[in-house]
């Protein structure tokens, strides 16, 4: 489970001063579900996420991550963690097998159990033609592919995927929120940010709506659909971010 | 601190160096080749150049002395110089490399030296020219060997002694063993070679463990893993540390198993007299062990610049005036005449310099030594100290 309560976070820049990459932010996501994170470009989604995987620190509020608090107890939370972004990049010079050992072993697995967990997953997603090769060599798909197994190798029970598909082609974003399915169908929590409405109407139970760092809107499609009187999220999207718009 | 997780960055950024070409040249392969290379190949290069100009007889002019055939005579008797036709624009004519050096011999000058006055002879030369240099020093032998044999024909004259000009002969004597001989002349430049490349060798893995995993992405993704951000900085800075010492060791071993060589192939002869080619091996692991706190400074401090940096090529904008920063006082170690003492002792470098030169010319000074080790270690802690706590810090890491 995750649980964030008035998460914020101020970044101080010499030229811009303060700036409030989230504001107050606040939810909570069970097991089981998929919380869908949305917002425009710089709408705090990354920070906010950041915050949860223990990158960034908060300024003030605090989240537990897996029953774990994020400020104090940061090694642990990250124990319980998969995140997955399109920021996040393989190391090129390694196979895929030794990236997924890699980040197995960091987790503490031992040479034994990560041999096997390496191959259920390459059989799972289907790596097995391309496991060692290096990952300079490898196309998107693969690499990507290769990325998912980095954040299962041990078997989280929390998922962070931030903007996951961004930059990829169709066939590619679709294995990646099929993947997604299947971890709520294991019974993961997962926290999906994006800013494509399309995906986030197959995929999320519930839908936050972030804009300049904090929670504009928050509840399931249908309730955020009743609430703008809006059929479609895209339009509901722009109601509920529009300058004046009532939280 | 996890040492299991010390050990699994490690070895990983171990396996991800050594298959980098560009590591491993700046690693191992350029700092082997390097110090041979440069003593060598250079040392070589220049005894081909000067015997080249040793074989030539240069070109030499008389100025004036139309009434001093004599000497004319003797010196193309010598077959030492070719005499050039006596010409107004001389000094021109030396400019221009078309006559090596010029003597000028005053009027009157055989008649003078029969008499027994002093008349002086003036060479000329182009300085820092090396075959003019080497015509004046022909020119100066002539005239030396001319002047002794003038001297002993007066005394003669005069039924004196020839021992009466030179009452006594002055001989020199090397007590230093030939281990010694060799450390003073390669005491200067192997330890500012070894330095220079314990800076070289952690240079690239620095930039590409630090900057170079910011730029690719791969950071982020090191992040998310629950390993302690203490345990991922010690893991990374083993990794530039190996390379610094790499560098170190592998410059050390081929300039080692280049003076094997050339000691076993220049024969029995150079092996009784071996000279610049023998070091004290006491000296040489002195030098290892002083360069060790070194590695770590160097290390430490350029982790610490490219962990600062967004991108590898800011990595390399600071890198950059740190290799004069090192270059600086490692060269003033190396001047003649700069010697070790407490304030010197104090001072990054330079006091590391310095105190190699005396160890590779068997000179201990333990209580500086101690004094230099110690500092330097507290420098390398200090910068180490700075890397751990820049690592932890989202502001550096995250920094946009």
């Amino acid at each position: 489970m995750i649980e964030a309560r008035n998460l914020t976070k101020i970044f101080r820049d010499s030229k811009r001063g303060e700036i409030r990459g989230a504001d107050q932010v606040s939810f909570r996501v069970e097991p089981g579900t998929i919380y869908g994170l949305l917002g425009a470009n710089g709408a705090g989604k990354t920070t906010t996420l950041r915050m949860l995987g223990t990158l960034l620190r908060p300024t003030s509020g605090s989240a537990k991550v897996a029953g774990f608090d994020v400020a104090s107890e940061p090694d642990r939370v990250r124990a319980q963690i998969g995140f997955l972004a399109a920021s996040t990049a393989l190391y090129a010079r390694l196979t895929a097998r030794e990236m997924i050992a890699y980040f197995g072993r960091l987790n503490g697995m031992d040479e034994r159990g990560l041999r096997a967990r390496i191959g259920v997953l390459s059989e799972e997603l289907d790596m097995g033609a391309f496991l060692d090769r290096r990952c300079e060599k490898l196309s998107t798909g693969m690499k990507q592919k290769t990325s998912i197994a980095r954040t299962l190798v041990h078997d989280p029970q929390v998922m962070i995927f931030d903007e996951p598909t961004l930059g990829l082609d169709v066939m590619t974003a679709r294995a990646i929120v099929q993947f997604v399915r299947e971890c709520r169908g294991r019974g993961k929590t997962v926290i999906y940010s994006t800013h494509v409405m399309s995906e986030a109407e197959k995929l999320c139970d519930r839908v936050g709506i972030i804009h300049e760092g904090a929670l504009k809107a928050e509840g399931t499609l249908a309730e955020l659909r009743e609430r703008t009187g809006e059929a479609d999220l895209e339009e509901c999207f722009v109601k509920i971010v529009a300058p004046g718009a009532r939280p | 601190m996890n040492g299991r997780t010390i050990a699994t960055v490690y070895l990983k950024e171990l396996k991800d160096t050594l298959r980098d070409r560009r590591t491993l040249i700046s690693m191992i392969v350029g700092p082997a080749l390097f110090m041979p290379g440069l003593i060598f190949g250079m040392g070589k290069a220049a005894t081909v150049i000067v015997s080249k100009a040793r074989e030539e007889i240069p070109r030499v002019m008389l100025i004036s002395g139309e009434d001093s055939p004599g000497i004319r005579a003797e010196l193309e008797k010598s077959g030492k110089f070719r005499l050039e036709p006596a010409s107004a624009d001389w000094k021109q004519q030396i400019s221009e490399k078309k006559v090596r050096a010029a003597a000028e011999i005053p009027p009157g000058f055989e008649k003078a030296l029969r008499d027994g006055a002093a008349p002086a002879v003036t060479l000329y030369d182009y300085q820092g020219e090396l075959k003019s240099g080497l015509a004046l020093e022909q020119l100066r032998n002539f005239f030396t060997a001319l002047r002794e044999r003038s001297t002993a024909k007066l005394l003669a004259d005069r039924g004196l002694p020839a021992t009466i000009a030179r009452p006594f002969e002055v001989k020199e004597a090397n007590v230093a063993p030939p281990e010694k001989v060799g450390g003073n002349l390669l005491g200067g430049i192997v330890p500012y070679f070894i330095i220079f490349l314990s800076l070289i060798g952690a240079m690239y893995p620095a930039l590409d463990l630090a900057a170079g995993e910011k730029e690719r992405g791969t950071m982020e993704t090191l992040l998310c893993s629950p390993a302690a951000r203490t345990d991922i900085v010690l893991g990374k800075f083993l990794m530039v540390l190996t390379g610094s010492l790499f560098a170190v060791f592998s410059a050390v071993a081929s300039l080692g198993a280049t003076l094997f060589l050339v000691v076993s192939s220049a024969g029995p002869a150079a092996k009784g007299d071996p000279g610049l080619f023998s070091i004290d091996p006491m000296g040489i692991f002195g030098v290892l062990a002083m360069v060790l706190p070194v590695a770590v400074l160097f290390s430490a401090v350029l982790f610490a610049l490219a962990l600062f940096a967004k991108s590898l090529k800011e990595a390399q904008s600071y890198v950059t005036p740190l290799t004069f920063l090192v270059v600086v006082p490692v060269a003033i170690g190396v001047l003649p005449g700069i010697e070790l003492n407490f304030r010197l002792a104090l001072v990054p470098i330079l006091n590391v310099s310095l105190v190699c030169k005396e160890m590779l010319s068997g000179v201990w000074h333990w209580g500086y030594i101690g004094v230099i080790f110690g500092s330097t270690a507290l420098y390398a802690a200090l910068a180490l100290g700075l890397c751990v706590k820049m690592f932890r810090s989202e502001g550096v890491i995250f920094r946009t």
